[in-house]
């Protein structure tokens, strides 16, 4: 499949590289620009909490997203080490398929990815309600208590700084 | 300390969608059909773009190519024998093809302008995993599974199979001999994309190529109009 993604950004001696497992390392790439993405909304959504430290990024991501968690998990480590989002959790929640039935005119989740049969009928379902999300569901803060010493050093740090 | 819990509820973009997204408003404002071709290697996308390709320069239509590979221009010169202006990508060991690669290629193809072009034909490296997670901007995806891959290929891969708007089956001049299991084939196809469009082709025979280019004009009238 080409080159091990941590070959081709120069990471292969780095620890954090070996902890996942050699499908997810080799199948990165993609998923190492959805996670640049992610940096780059939560880094901007948290500008708007100053003092706040991000603790944890919820995703939604659809089984026929086609994206891998576990690669997910690895390239979250690797673009956040050293940087102030270092130590926030990124929690991936899988999203089921669910199809809108047209012979029973209701929506119904599907187990797996096998076949697209309304479960209650049995009829094939071509209309896709959910199932191909990728998407930033929430983002955890921590933040100083306000009226504590350390928070009002921080608002008059910041006003100063404005 | 306290927590506050922020609900974004917001898609991630990658690069490649963004970039798929202006090629996709290129091609719709140049009015000209866009199809991304798909199957496993071997399957044989080029002798059916090349059937494809030929009968359309016959027909007056003016259709192009982007072919990708990881090495050789084989397949570019074969295409090109058909009197369609065809260009290849290497992508020199990366296993799909991505927008950035299809711009860079339409950015600078001397002769060819989109404005003045019916189809543009793009053939994908040969991989049934990796082009579903990349798009080209393209209006029709294509998938193509031939008799010889075995009937349940669709549940094997169902993310692409789901991912795509028609689908080909290509070698049918040879099913007899593969023992291909036609309804089965079907069926499996239309269990992971309920009611997809199946053309069932031979390159060589040219079976199912009237009903492939019917396609073609029907969805190129879809888009002008």
């Amino acid at each position: 499949m080409g080159a091990h993604a941590c070959e081709r950004i120069g990471l292969s001696s780095r620890p954090g590289c070996l902890s996942a497992g050699p499908a997810a390392r080799r199948n990165a790439m993609h998923e190492l620009s959805i996670v640049e993405s992610v940096v780059e909304a939560v880094t901007e959504t948290a500008a708007a909490y100053p003092g706040a430290r991000v603790m944890s990024v919820k995703l939604r991501v659809g089984v026929l997203a086609a994206v891998v968690k576990e690669s997910l998990e690895f390239c979250w480590e690797l673009a956040t080490v050293g940087t102030a989002l270092a130590g926030a959790a990124l929690v991936v929640n899988n999203v089921p398929l669910v199809v809108h039935c047209a012979a029973c005119g209701r929506d119904a989740e599907i187990e797996g990815v096998q076949n697209f049969r309304c479960p209650n009928c049995g009829e094939l379902a071509a209309e896709l309600r959910q199932g191909r999300e990728l998407e930033i569901e929430s983002i955890e803060l921590e933040e100083p208590e306000v009226g504590s010493e350390s928070a009002s050093q921080q608002v008059s740090e910041s006003v100063g700084n404005a | 300390m306290t927590t506050r819990i922020v609900e974004l509820r917001r898609g991630i973009l990658k690069k490649n969608d963004e970039l798929a997204a202006e090629l996709r408003e290129r091609f719709t404002r140049a009015g000209v059909l866009v199809l991304n071709l798909v199957s496993s290697p071997g399957t044989g996308k080029t002798a059916f773009l090349e059937l494809t390709l030929r009968r359309l320069t016959q027909a007056g239509a003016k259709a192009a190519a982007l072919v990708g590979d990881l090495e050789t221009d084989n397949d570019a010169r074969r295409l090109a024998a058909s009197g369609a202006p065809v260009r290849q990508i290497n992508t020199h060991g990366i296993c799909h093809l991505d927008a950035e690669m299809i711009g860079r290629h339409l950015d600078d193809w001397a002769g060819v302008e989109l404005e003045r072009l019916d189809y543009l034909f793009i053939e994908n490296v040969g991989n049934l995993v990796c082009p579903s997670s990349y798009d080209l901007g393209e209006k029709v995806r294509v998938v193509l599974l031939s008799v010889t891959e075995g009937e349940d290929k669709p549940l094997k891969y169902p993310t692409l199979f789901n991912s795509a708007d028609a689908a080909a089956i290509t070698k049918i001049d040879i099913a007899g001999p593969c023992g291909f299991d036609r309804e089965l084939a079907l069926h499996n196809i239309n269990e992971i994309r309920p009611g997809i469009r199946i053309f069932e082709t031979s390159a060589k025979s040219g079976a199912g190529l009237d009903e492939w280019l019917a396609y073609l004009a029907e969805q190129r009238k879809v888009l002008k109009g």
